[in-house]
């Protein structure tokens, strides 16, 4: 008796140990990650820093990190940068949320009726390869220099993917599960919204994440080419043109970038995390 | 009659030939009974089953039941995003129960299959033979009058599907339904049910529909169970041959077919 309890105990330390050093592991591989991308990214700075001091280009063309650092500060305290940002932002919820309702009703059309998938099929698949930017100049006429204008652009670049992720995740389904929401009795917009829709999550995610990607180039485009609009990031970025400014335009560059890696980083990333973990295991 | 199967045939049409599945078949089975169909593969038993369930519609005849009969498939197909005790809630949630209610009778559900421990966790965490207790769980909240099982123990390993009949059994001596049951294993057929009903290969038609009176719990190498599984083996063993006839080449020689393996798996996917 004593043995086996003994012998349980030893079996729990061990399980225990060997989950510390797992454990262990993964925090040493993270910090290397980490270690890796510090030192990569500061010899590209400093990569940087040495070409623009070595002045082979001028300072107009290529300026160092430190005049775009500090024009990044300026645009800041200038009070053009937060409004510009609100503005691309909003532009983008509004956008992205009309493409995640017209998306997700198109994806479910195709991957459901077969009439709509050899009709329209084709169609998305074709629009999914057009620059959405391409209807900037009918959307100006169609809806006039506003806001309607731009936000068809930024639906016309994220619906598509949206699209074909949700027909794509339906369609992948396995047989059982549609069976198993029939015999439960789920029928129509119950089963869309209970089991085809949540089914899918981690291919319509994908899809979401490759869409909000094609919906912020489209807005930058869109912000940089229309000038009677509400200025927004891509604004700055013409305005530094203008001025040719290049420490700003690469500074608007900088926030392009670090806006669309927030997004992927703090709203995808961790979606996509919590939805791989409890989907993961196949056929469940 | 909780189920009355009259005259029913299955035609399929696919790519434009036509193929029987099932043909002329009638089956009347009391209320409570446990039946077991029983086939080589291809023979029709499943379609019999989803036609009893209305997932499929039939071809000719007509098939009466009472009730929305539920099913458990070969695999568990649970929602994944859903906890095990909202996968058993989810049928009662469609039918405009209340929160309150649905989650009591789905936890009582979970504890018929004694499963109420990992109500909270979700189906990547369970092991084969959870996920299919769950599944067995979530038909059994509906409160069906006919429970439908095709191949349920199928996918699992010999060890947890002994476990699995003894839970079913138990499960079905509490709540007396009316159970169709699909199996490929004679064994499985006569450890269970009251009544074996056996398929010819295709189109199914009904060979044998004999009665196991032997009481539970039961061991196949008792003498009267023995002599009926010879009996059956033999009936099954001759349309399996068939069924390799129809696959094989015109030079094969036939019959290795009717050698007694331990676990008569004859008629399992290949």
């Amino acid at each position: 008796m004593a043995e086996s309890i003994s012998r349980i105990s030893t079996a729990a330390n061990r399980e225990q140990a060997q989950s510390e050093t797992e454990a262990g592991v993964l925090r040493r591989s993270q910090r290397r990650a980490w270690g890796g991308r510090l030192l990569f990214f500061s010899s590209l700075l400093a990569l940087w820093w040495g070409l623009a001091a070595s002045g082979v280009w001028s300072a107009s063309l290529l300026p160092s990190p430190a005049a775009v650092a500090a024009s990044l500060a300026e645009i800041g305290a200038s009070g053009l940068l937060l409004p510009a940002i609100a503005t691309s932002a909003q532009r983008m919820m509004i956008g992205y949320v009309i493409s995640l309702a017209v998306g997700t009703m198109l994806g479910l059309a195709l991957a459901q009726v077969r009439a709509v998938d050899e009709t329209l099929g084709p169609v998305v698949t074709g629009l999914q390869s057009l620059p959405s930017i391409s209807w900037l100049p009918p959307a100006l006429l169609w809806f006039g220099a506003g806001e309607a204008a731009v936000l068809f652009v930024i639906v016309m670049g994220a619906v598509w993917s949206i699209a074909q992720a949700v027909r794509s995740g339906v369609r992948s389904l396995p047989p059982l599960t549609l069976r198993a929401a029939q015999m439960l009795g789920a029928h129509g917009p119950r089963l869309w919204w209970h089991v085809l829709l949540p089914a899918t999550l981690p291919t319509f995610l994908t899809g979401m994440r490759l869409g909000w990607a094609f919906a912020w180039r489209a807005l930058m485009a869109g912000e940089l080419l229309s000038r009677s609009l509400r200025p927004g990031v891509g604004r700055l970025l013409s305005q530094g043109r203008d001025t040719q400014d290049m420490a700003m335009m690469l500074a608007v560059i900088v926030v392009i970038l670090a806006f669309g890696l927030a997004v992927d980083r703090l709203l995808f990333l961790p979606l996509e995390r919590v939805v791989a973990r409890r989907w993961g295991v196949e056929g469940a | 009659m909780p189920v009355s199967i009259q005259r029913v045939s299955k035609t399929y049409n696919r790519y434009g030939t036509s193929v029987d599945a099932l043909d002329d078949v009638s089956l009347n089975i009391p209320d409570g009974q446990f039946v077991s169909l029983v086939g080589p593969s291809g023979c029709g038993k499943s379609t019999l089953l989803s036609l009893v369930g209305g997932l499929e519609t039939l071809s000719r005849g007509q098939i009466s039941r009472t009730g929305q009969p539920a099913i458990v498939f070969q695999e568990a197909a649970l929602f994944p995003w859903r906890t095990v005790l909202d996968n058993v809630a989810f049928g009662l949630q469609l039918r405009g129960v209340g929160k309150r209610e649905r989650r009591d009778r789905a936890a009582s559900a979970l504890r018929m299959v004694h499963l109420a421990r990992f109500a909270e966790a979700y189906p990547y965490e369970l092991s084969g033979g959870m996920r299919q207790r769950a599944a067995i769980a979530r038909a059994l909240v509906l409160d069906p009058t006919v429970l439908l099982m095709d191949e349920p123990f199928g996918a699992l390993d010999a060890q947890t599907r002994a476990l699995l009949q003894d839970e079913l059994l138990s499960v079905w001596e509490r709540t007396r339904k009316t159970v169709l049951f699909v199996t490929h294993s004679l064994d499985e057929a006569l450890i269970l049910s009251d009544r074996v009903v056996l398929f010819s290969a295709r189109p199914g038609r009904i060979v044998a529909d004999v009665a196991v009176e032997a009481p539970r719990p039961r061991d196949t190498a008792d003498p009267p169970l023995a002599a009926l599984q010879r009996h059956l083996r033999d009936l099954l063993a001759a349309e399996v041959e068939k069924v390799a006839r129809a696959e094989m080449d015109a030079d094969w020689e036939g019959a290795a077919v009717t050698a007694p393996s331990p676990e008569q798996n004859v008629g399992a996917d290949i």
